[in-house]
C-alpha cells in the first residue's frame, strides 16, 4: 500500500507541483492568500474559495476521467448541469419536498448519462457526437423547464447544498471530496477501475475476454451524468436561482482540461482521479489568482492560457524525456564527481 | 407538466398570431431578434401590451437569432403591405438591401433598442437607450449619496469587449471624474452572470481587507448584483448599508433586493421601445411630422424610495 501510494505520488509530481508553483504565485500577488480564519461559523480564506468554487469543475472531472479511460468523452455535462439545476428549481418552486426534488434532480441527471452512454455502448456512435447532441439540446431543455427565466427560489434546505456550512467546510466542498473518495475507493478497491481501463485499451479485446463492456459504457456516463446532476444543483444553489443559459456554461471544457493537466491520456485506458482533481484545483488557482490580482479583465484569458500552455509542455512526453535525460545526466555527473563509487552506493541502498 | 404548459403556450400564441384583428387602424409588423434574455421577453409582452392598448394590430415575427429571418420577415411584411415595420436588428450589417425595398413600398421602418450601419434615410427613426447615460445615472446616484465622504468603489464589468461593459463603464467613470474622494479600486468582469458576479465579488471582499475598505458596488448589470449580494451576506457583511450596492437594468429579482434593503439603487433599460415607437409612428402616419433620427429611452433611477415591491409586482409578470 504505502509502496503503490509513493509511486502514485511520483506518478503525479508534475501536477502538484504545478499546483504549489501557481499557488505561490497567488500568494505573491495578493498578500494573505494563505490565510484562513474562523468566521460567523465558516472557514473564510482564498483557499476555502479555491476549494468551493472548484466543486463544479472537480465533480465534472471525476465522471470525466471515467469516460476518458473508456476511451470516450462527454460533452454533455455542462448543457446536463443546467438541465439538472433547472429540475430542482422547478421541482422546489412547485411544491415538492426537499427529499423528492434532490432524488428526482439526481435521477434526471443519471437519465442524461444513461442516454449518452446507450448511444455509445448500443448504437456504436463515437462518444464526441453522442454527447455532443446533449450538449446542443441541454440548454434548449433546461430553458423549457425554467420557461426562459432565471427561476429562483428561496427554500433554505435545497440553498444549502450550494452555500450551506457543514462543520465549517462549504457543502459543496464536503460534497465533492466526499464522493471522489466514494468513487476513487469503488475502482481501485475492486477489478471496477481494471474493467474501465481495459474497455478503454481496447473495447473488442475487453469484450472477447468476457469484459461486459455496454454495462460499464452505461454506468460510466451514468456516473458522469450524476455528477453533473449534483454540479448543477450546487450551481443552482448557490445563486438561489437555476439560470439555463449561463450555469455550467462551457464547463464541459474546464472539466476536460482538468482531466488532461491530470496527466491522464484522451486516448483511454489508465486513469487517474486524483489527478483530474489536482487539475480541476490548478484550474480553479489560476482563475481565483487572476481575480485577487486586480488585472484588468482582458488579461484573463490570456494570463489562464498562458499559464496552462506551460504546464502542459511541461508535461509532454518530449520535454518529459528532455528532462529525464537531464537528470540523468546531471546524477551521473555528481556521481563521477563523488568518487566515481557508483555501484557500491547502488548496493547499499 | 410544465414543459406541456409551454407547448400549450407556444400553440397558443402561434394562433394569436395568425389572426388578425379587422377593427385595428394601423397594422405593424415587428421582427423580434429572439427570446435570449429576460429583458428581451420583457420587450416582447411590452410591445404586444402597447400594440394592443393603441388598438394596433401587430404581426411578430421571432427570428431565433438569425439576421436572414429577420430579412425573411421584413420581405413578408412588405408584401402583406403593412404600415410600418418595427425592428430589433440582431446585427449592425447587412440591412441595406431589405430597407431599400421597404423604403420603395412606403413602409416606415423603426429600430427598436439596437442601431444598424445603414444610410439613415433607410428608416424612420431608432429608439434605443444611451448606455453612457445609464452608467451616468448610477455614478450620479452613489455621487450624491456618499456626498464628501471617501468612498472605494468595487466594479463588476459586464462580458469583456460587449459595447454595455464599455459603454456602462464609460459613463460611471464621467460621473464620477469630478469627486476625488469616489475612487474604483478594483474593476474585473462579471460576464453579466449571478455566478461570476457573486465568485468575483468573493475575491474582490478578500483583496479589500474582508469588505472593509469596500463602501460601494456598482454592477453592470442587476443578475452580477444579486450574486454579489449573496458574497456580502456570506462575508459577514451587510449589503445596502455596509456597502452600497448600485445597478444597472432593473430587472424585477433587484427590486425584491431593494424591499429586503440589500441593494440601493438601480438605473432602468426600459423593455418598453414599442411605446415611443408607436407615438412617433402615429405622428408621423396623421400629419407626416418626421421625427429625430434618434429617440432616447428614459433611464429612470430606481431607489428604495420608490417602493421596491409595488414595481416588483408590475414587473415580474412581464416575461424577464
Amino acid at each position: 500500500m504505502n509502496a503503490s501510494l509513493r509511486s502514485g505520488l511520483l506518478r503525479l509530481a508534475p501536477q502538484i507541483a504545478a499546483l504549489a508553483v501557481i499557488l505561490a504565485l497567488c500568494a505573491a500577488i495578493a498578500p494573505g492568500f494563505f490565510d484562513i480564519s474562523f468566521a460567523n461559523g465558516r472557514l473564510y480564506g482564498s483557499l476555502i474559495d479555491i476549494l468551493n468554487r472548484g466543486a463544479p469543475t472537480a465533480l465534472l472531472a471525476i465522471g470525466m476521467t471515467l469516460v476518458i479511460a473508456t476511451k470516450g468523452i462527454d460533452l454533455s455535462v455542462g448543457a446536463v448541469m443546467a438541465i439538472c439545476g433547472a429540475t430542482a428549481a422547478a421541482l422546489i418552486t412547485s411544491g415538492y419536498g426537499l427529499p423528492a426534488t434532490l432524488a428526482l434532480t439526481l435521477a434526471t441527471g443519471i437519465v442524461c448519462g444513461l442516454w449518452n452512454g446507450a448511444l455509445v455502448a448500443f448504437l456504436g456512435i463515437q462518444p464526441i457526437i453522442a454527447t455532443l447532441i446533449l450538449m446542443v439540446a441541454g440548454r434548449g431543455i433546461a430553458q423549457l423547464i425554467t420557461e426562459g427565466v432565471i427561476l429562483t427560489f428561496n427554500d433554505q434546505g435545497l440553498i444549502f447544498v450550494g452555500s450551506g456550512i457543514l462543520f465549517g467546510v462549504p457543502m459543496p466542498v464536503v460534497l465533492w471530496i466526499l464522493i471522489a473518495l466514494a468513487v476513487g475507493l469503488a475502482v481501485r478497491f475492486s477489478a471496477l477501475g481494471m474493467l474501465i481501463e481495459a474497455v478503454g485499451v481496447n473495447r473488442r479485446a475487453a469484450y472477447l475476454s468476457g469484459v461486459g463492456t455496454a454495462g460499464l459504457l452505461l454506468a460510466v456516463y451514468a456516473l458522469s451524468g450524476f455528477c453533473a446532476a449534483i454540479a448543477g444543483t450546487i450551481a443552482a444553489a448557490d445563486i438561489r436561482g437555476a439560470d439555463a443559459n449561463n450555469a455550467g456554461l462551457w464547463l464541459e471544457l474546464d472539466a476536460i482540461l482538468a482531466v488532461v493537466i491530470g496527466g491522464n491520456s484522451l486516448l483511454g485506458g489508465r486513469f487517474s482521479i486524483v489527478g483530474s482533481l489536482v487539475g480541476a484545483m490548478i484550474i480553479q488557482s489560476i482563475n481565483t489568482g487572476i481575480l485577487l490580482s486586480g488585472y484588468p479583465p482582458e488579461f484573463n484569458l490570456v494570463i489562464k492560457a498562458v499559464i496552462i500552455v506551460a504546464i502542459l509542455v511541461l508535461q509532454s512526453p518530449t520535454s518529459r524525456a528532455f528532462l529525464a535525460f537531464a537528470w540523468r545526466k546531471r546524477s551521473s555527473a555528481s556521481q563521477e564527481a563523488a568518487g566515481q563509487q557508483p555501484a557500491p552506493g547502488r548496493q547499499a541502498s | 407538466m410544465r414543459i406541456l404548459k409551454t407547448l400549450v403556450g407556444a400553440a397558443a400564441l402561434a394562433g394569436l398570431m395568425t389572426t388578425t384583428a379587422l377593427a385595428a387602424d394601423m397594422t405593424v409588423g415587428f421582427s423580434q431578434i429572439g427570446s435570449e434574455s429576460g429583458w428581451r421577453a420583457a420587450e416582447t409582452t411590452l410591445t404586444k401590451q402597447q400594440a394592443e392598448e393603441r388598438g394596433i394590430d401587430l404581426k411578430f415575427a421571432d427570428a431565433q437569432q438569425k439576421q436572414e429571418n429577420q430579412i425573411k420577415a421584413i420581405r413578408s411584411f412588405i408584401a402583406q403591405g403593412v404600415d410600418a415595420i418595427l425592428l430589433a436588428p440582431v446585427v449592425a450589417t447587412g440591412w441595406d438591401q431589405v430597407l431599400e425595398e421597404a423604403k420603395e413600398a412606403e413602409i416606415p421602418v423603426v429600430l427598436l433598442d439596437r442601431t444598424i450601419d445603414a444610410p439613415d434615410d433607410l428608416y424612420l427613426t431608432a429608439v434605443t437607450s444611451d448606455l453612457v447615460h445609464e452608467g451616468n445615472v448610477a455614478g450620479q446616484w452613489l455621487a450624491d449619496k456618499v456626498g464628501d465622504e471617501q468612498c472605494n468603489v468595487v466594479e463588476l464589468q459586464g462580458t469583456t469587449g460587449s459595447s454595455p461593459a464599455i459603454d456602462r463603464k464609460k459613463g460611471f467613470e464621467q460621473a464620477i471624474a469630478d469627486h476625488d474622494n469616489i475612487k474604483i479600486v478594483r474593476s474585473q468582469t462579471g460576464d453579466f452572470t449571478r455566478t461570476k458576479g457573486k465568485e468575483v465579488m468573493e475575491s474582490f471582499l478578500k483583496a479589500e481587507n474582508g469588505g472593509k475598505d469596500i463602501c460601494a458596488l456598482y454592477a453592470h448589470n442587476d443578475d452580477m448584483a444579486v450574486g454579489a449580494i449573496q458574497a456580502i451576506k456570506e462575508a459577514g457583511l451587510k449589503p445596502g448599508e455596509d456597502i452600497l450596492v448600485v445597478s444597472i437594468d432593473a430587472v424585477p429579482d433587484i427590486f425584491q433586493a431593494m424591499a429586503n434593503g440589500e441593494a440601493n439603487a438601480t438605473v432602468e433599460l426600459t423593455p418598453n421601445m414599442a411605446g415611443p415607437a408607436f407615438d412617433a409612428l402615429e405622428k408621423y402616419k396623421a400629419d407626416g411630422t418626421e421625427p429625430p433620427k434618434w429617440i432616447q429611452t428614459e433611464s429612470k433611477l430606481y431607489t428604495q424610495a420608490d417602493d421596491p415591491m409595488k414595481v416588483y409586482e408590475e414587473k415580474k409578470n412581464l416575461g424577464y
